[in-house]
């Protein structure tokens, strides 16, 4: 699997990112810089990756969303690449309009960084086919802003469409429907809050992220 | 010319930070505050020849998310 990882300034997952795909998909992903204006050729996947782009300056994504990269994002998920956002990177998307909705600050105010329960509310999709449906993992979160927002109508529509792919099983930031990650209506894009890319390896409490990968990558 | 351009949160979107300003002003001790509601203004400094229209535009591609934000154009 051919992978890139998109680096805006103050992204600071990116690594992280980038040894999760090394060592789930056991090649290197391209690093990306946000002023290029192209990807590189055949890629399989495109990863945003948690951060704070452009200071969170404006809104959470909001800059980084109008970057010269982020057209050649936007036209590859166009074609059907698969595009995985966590955290700042699902702002961006959401950001991007490639995801409906918005990522409000968190109802608590506060910054929330901890491992949270998670449900699969839908093992169909491309990102988790490696899930049971309505199986609980544990995933860590580390955001300010991400409580999800969408007018009632969209809100019906991702319910309706299977499209809420995970969802808060505890309470953590107020989100609408206690929604942690949706997918775009072509299924080909991801975004969500919490940190798949943290939870690879036996040393980091959990391999419950690793799956996502893992399914991505099929079999 | 100066334009100023006010954000605010759209009617029925919840705003923390707005709620968090509240309590603390009650906390001072002022009292018949019945809401709050936190916003933004962006300031800027424009050609005469900026029109109305293109400002509008500059919102909705970004200052403004349209998805959960209002926004008012005044002229200085």
């Amino acid at each position: 699997m051919n992978s890139a990882v998109i680096v805006f300034p103050g992204s600071n997952c990116d690594r992280d990112m980038a040894i999760g795909l090394n060592e789930v998909t056991g090649r290197a992903p391209a690093m990306v810089w946000h002023r290029q204006s192209e990807l590189p050729e055949n890629l399989d996947l495109i990863a945003v990756p948690g951060g704070f782009s452009y200071g969170d300056y404006l809104r959470a994504g909001a800059m980084a969303a109008r970057s010269p990269v982020m057209k050649a994002v936007v036209e590859a998920a166009s074609r059907g690449v698969t595009v995985l956002g966590v955290c700042n990177g699902f702002q961006v998307l959401a950001e991007a309009g490639l995801l409906p909705g918005a990522l409000m600050r968190n109802a608590g105010i506060s910054f929330v960084c901890r491992d949270v329960k998670l449900t699969v509310s839908n093992s169909q999709s491309a990102f988790s086919a490696h899930y049971d449906q309505d199986e609980e993992i544990v995933l860590p979160v580390a955001h300010h802003d991400g409580n999800y927002t969408a007018d009632d109508e969209t809100l019906e529509r991702l319910e309706g469409e299977g499209r809420i792919v995970f969802r808060y099983a505890e309470p953590v930031n107020g989100s609408a429907r206690d929604i942690a990650g949706i997918v775009n209506d072509a299924g080909n894009v991801l975004g969500m809050m919490p940190h798949p890319e943290r939870m690879v390896e036996a040393a980091h409490g959990g391999l419950d992220g690793r799956r996502l990968f893992e399914g991505l990558l099929g079999g | 010319m100066k334009a100023r351009v006010l954000v605010t949160l759209k009617n029925g979107v919840l705003d923390p930070q707005g709620k968090a300003i509240h309590h603390a002003l009650e906390g001072l001790g002022f009292a018949g505050i019945n809401d709050v509601r936190a916003g933004k203004l962006i300031e800027l400094d424009v050609d005469d020849g900026v029109d109305d229209a293109s400002i509008e535009e500059m919102c909705r591609k970004l200052l403004a998310n349209t998805v959960i934000e209002n926004f008012r154009i005044e002229r200085a």
